[in-house]
């Protein structure tokens, strides 16, 4: 049967079942527009900004595994979708972004609102395909999806003139699709896994190191057995956190520049090092050159060139972190080697005191309320059984370090690049995909302003995301590195005129609610909760000089700690 | 230390901006980067002249590697392998000098493949290192122009870079 190139976008997605496209129309797409409308099982979601289709695309994906997928107008419809992309290419989250383009005849004549979509995307996505013949739309689509959601995932960008969406052409879609230059290697080398298990049996003071990875593979389970099996410490990075349980004895918390104490004195004193879907960022090693300066180091990663990229691996393993820890936690139990549980009984006595530390105390007597303790309420109203979502700066290292997730997929947040913005248009992919879970997004005044149009867009589809804006009037991340290294001077960290968040709220049809009370936190969370048609917008009026500790100071070691 | 890659690309338009752009993103070095479709159309072979230490070389084939387009890679720098490089000079060729250029050329194995009055145009192939020689052994002031092809590498004996 002969379909337009728009009739077959549409079955293309139908086909990869495809729930929610995350969009907004304009001339380009005007002919695929169309075709959506006459069908009803691709749920298009209109939001108010491209931007925040490609957050609402990652969060969907990021809570669910499946791939996030986003339709956008050529020109300003596309470079709005590429702070979304890049984001997602950084926490390599899988996800199709459909562009459209201007007709292939019109390409490169500075035709209106045309950009060379794919030479402003290329280096922010895994792959991207311009179709210029509506013959190979189909098959490009099977293999956007392929290449996205397999190896290590990420983002991939098909670009479509708007004559190849009007061409006719037998519409067929592949079963499946091979492709030669790209074969993604899932199954560990079993040398080599040997070689880690090992070395694993020599350790006396081992430390697991974990990261994003884990999750994105689906690794939680065998990484707990694995843990478990051995009675190793276990620290998790930022894009990590959930994949071991946080409530777990053997858990020592987050590490890195505001990781806790005994994760990151761990990290430096151990001498075997385990690290499993996890890349060695710049915020988690500190200074390079200090960084695990007694531990052989064992890496696990599906993708090669994480490998030896930022520090130099004893025993490199290139796989699925799933499959991986599977044959580890056989070849161990296989074995009758273990590490010498004595060393390990000293090593966990030396976590203990670190633990002592207790880095992470704040002043519970305030007056004034603490950010801390906001999200501490939090994760104790909701049983730490809620979907959060995070903007970019203090809140976020608030939120990473009180809100403790026993489970993956929970905690979604713009690791990698960095995204103010981020959190409220991905907690409203979040909250479509689980309708009834609750979705809270922890945020600050400064990031909330960024994509906060999306209010619009929760009114229309009636999504009850709790906003937990943590307000202390100061881009706060910004104002505690000028409080620490700039001598005071707070250059543009305070915001001034800043909007009625509760009149705001109400304006579009929600509910707000201002905080100002250590006494009214809980109260106001309760209440907040049991809200379901619509946002509540909690304005947490918090104390304006908090700042996030511990804290790695750049080109200190993970040893060089800053304490309250 | 420098290091000759050799890569199979999918004979795609934007395939030469990925690698191209990869080395740029990532500030590695290009010395020289030549392109052109192999025997099997739908393959270019690309050779990539690159400097860098062990671990950015490292990096470099593996994000190569990583990109969706590149089928097959080699570095031609870890074997025995042959490198090639063409170069095409014109030169002013007047009275007296005009034998000279002619015995400068010859012991460089090159020729000269077009004359005028005034002026020849020599060819000469060899390794770069060659070719960088023969520009020095040749008087600055009479050279008017110079294009290198950029290097083409192969490996020596059984060892081939094909599908």
């Amino acid at each position: 049967m002969e379909l337009t190139g728009a009739e077959i976008f549409v079955r293309c997605l139908q086909e990869e079942g495809v729930e929610f496209l995350f969009g907004y129309p304009g001339g380009a797409v005007l002919h695929i527009y169309d075709a959506l409308y006459q069908q009803d099982k691709v749920k298009h979601i209109l939001v108010r900004h491209e931007q925040a289709a490609t957050h609402a695309a990652d969060g969907y994906a990021r809570s669910t595994g499946r791939p996030g997928c986003v339709l956008v107008t050529s020109g300003p419809g596309a470079t709005n979708a590429v702070t979304g992309i890049a984001t997602a290419y950084m926490d390599s989250i899988p996800m199709v972004v459909f562009t459209g383009q201007v007709p292939t005849a019109l390409i490169g004549n500075d035709a209106f609102q045309e950009v060379d979509n794919i030479g402003i995307t290329r280096p922010c996505v895994k792959h991207n395909f311009l179709v210029k013949d509506v013959h190979d739309l189909a098959e490009t689509i099977k293999k956007a999806f392929y290449v996205a959601t397999t190896g290590r995932p990420g983002p991939v960008v098909v670009d479509i003139p708007k004559d190849v969406s009007a061409h006719r052409c037998e519409y067929s879609y592949p079963k499946r699709v091979s492709m030669r230059s790209y074969n993604p290697v899932v199954k560990g080398h079993s040398g080599q896994i040997k070689k880690a298990v090992d070395l694993i049996m020599t350790a006396k003071r081992p430390m697991l190191y974990t990261g994003g990875g884990v999750i994105l593979d689906n690794a939680s389970k065998p990484l707990t057995e694995f843990a478990r099996l051995m009675n190793f410490p276990i620290t998790n990075t930022l894009m990590g956190l959930g994949a071991y349980p946080a409530t777990d004895p053997l858990f020592v918390g987050m590490l890195g520049m505001h990781g806790t104490y005994e994760a990151n004195m761990g990290m430096h004193n151990c001498d075997v090092l385990i690290a499993i879907g996890a890349r060695f960022d710049d915020r988690v090693t500190g200074n390079i050159e200090k960084f695990c300066p007694t531990a052989k180091i064992i890496h696990v990663d599906v993708d090669p060139a994480s490998i030896s990229k930022n520090v130099k691996v004893d025993v490199p393993i290139v796989g699925g972190v799933d499959n991986v820890l599977k044959q580890m936690i056989k070849m161990v139990k296989d074995s009758n080697e273990r590490p010498d549980p004595e060393a390990l009984k000293e090593w966990w006595k030396q976590i203990n005191e670190w633990r002592g530390m207790d880095c992470l105390k704040f002043d519970r007597t305030s007056e004034i309320i603490k950010p801390q303790y906001v999200v501490e309420t939090l994760y104790r109203i909701t049983k730490g059984d809620a979907y959060v979502t995070s903007d970019v700066g203090q809140h976020q290292m608030w939120a990473a370090q009180f809100y403790k997730f026993d489970k993956p997929r929970r905690w979604i947040n713009s690791g990698g690049l960095g995204t103010m913005g981020f959190g409220f248009p991905a907690a409203m992919g979040v909250q479509l995909a689980h309708p009834d879970e609750t979705v809270c997004c922890i945020t600050g005044e400064g990031s909330i302003q960024m994509c906060i149009q999306e209010l619009s867009t929760c009114r229309q589809y009636a999504l009850p995301v709790k906003i937990i804006n943590l307000n202390n009037r100061y881009l706060g991340m910004v104002r505690q590195w000028q409080e620490f290294f700039y001598q005071k001077r707070y250059a543009m960290s305070y915001m001034e005129s800043l909007p009625d968040f509760v009149k705001l709220a109400e304006s579009y049809g929600h509910a707000g609610m201002k905080i100002e009370k250590p006494g009214d936190v809980e109260g106001a969370l309760i209440e907040a909760m049991k809200v379901r048609d619509r946002v509540v917008f909690l304005d947490f009026i918090t104390d304006q000089h908090e700042n996030v500790y511990p804290m790695i100071p750049a080109g200190a070691g993970q040893n060089e700690m800053i304490l309250i | 230390m420098r290091h000759i890659i050799s890569i199979l690309v999918e004979n795609e338009a934007g395939a030469l901006s990925r690698v191209a752009g990869l080395f740029s993103a990532r500030g590695y070095n290009i010395e020289s980067l030549t392109v052109a479709p192999t025997e099997d159309p739908s393959l270019s072979r690309m050779t990539i002249v690159t400097t860098g230490t062990e671990s950015i070389i490292e990096q470099i084939t593996k994000q190569l590697n990583k990109l969706i387009d590149v089928v097959k890679l080699m570095d031609m720098t870890e074997g025995p392998h042959i490198e090639r490089e063409m170069l095409l000079m014109k030169v002013i060729a007047k009275n007296s000098m005009r034998e000279e250029l002619k015995r400068v050329t010859d012991i460089f194995r090159g020729r000269i493949i077009d004359v005028t009055d005034a002026s020849y145009i020599i060819e000469l192939t060899g390794p770069g290192a060659k070719l960088d020689a023969f520009i020095q052994a040749v008087d600055p002031a009479l050279i008017l122009e110079v294009v290198r092809s950029g290097v083409s590498g192969i490996a020596r004996g059984d060892k081939t870079l094909r599908l």
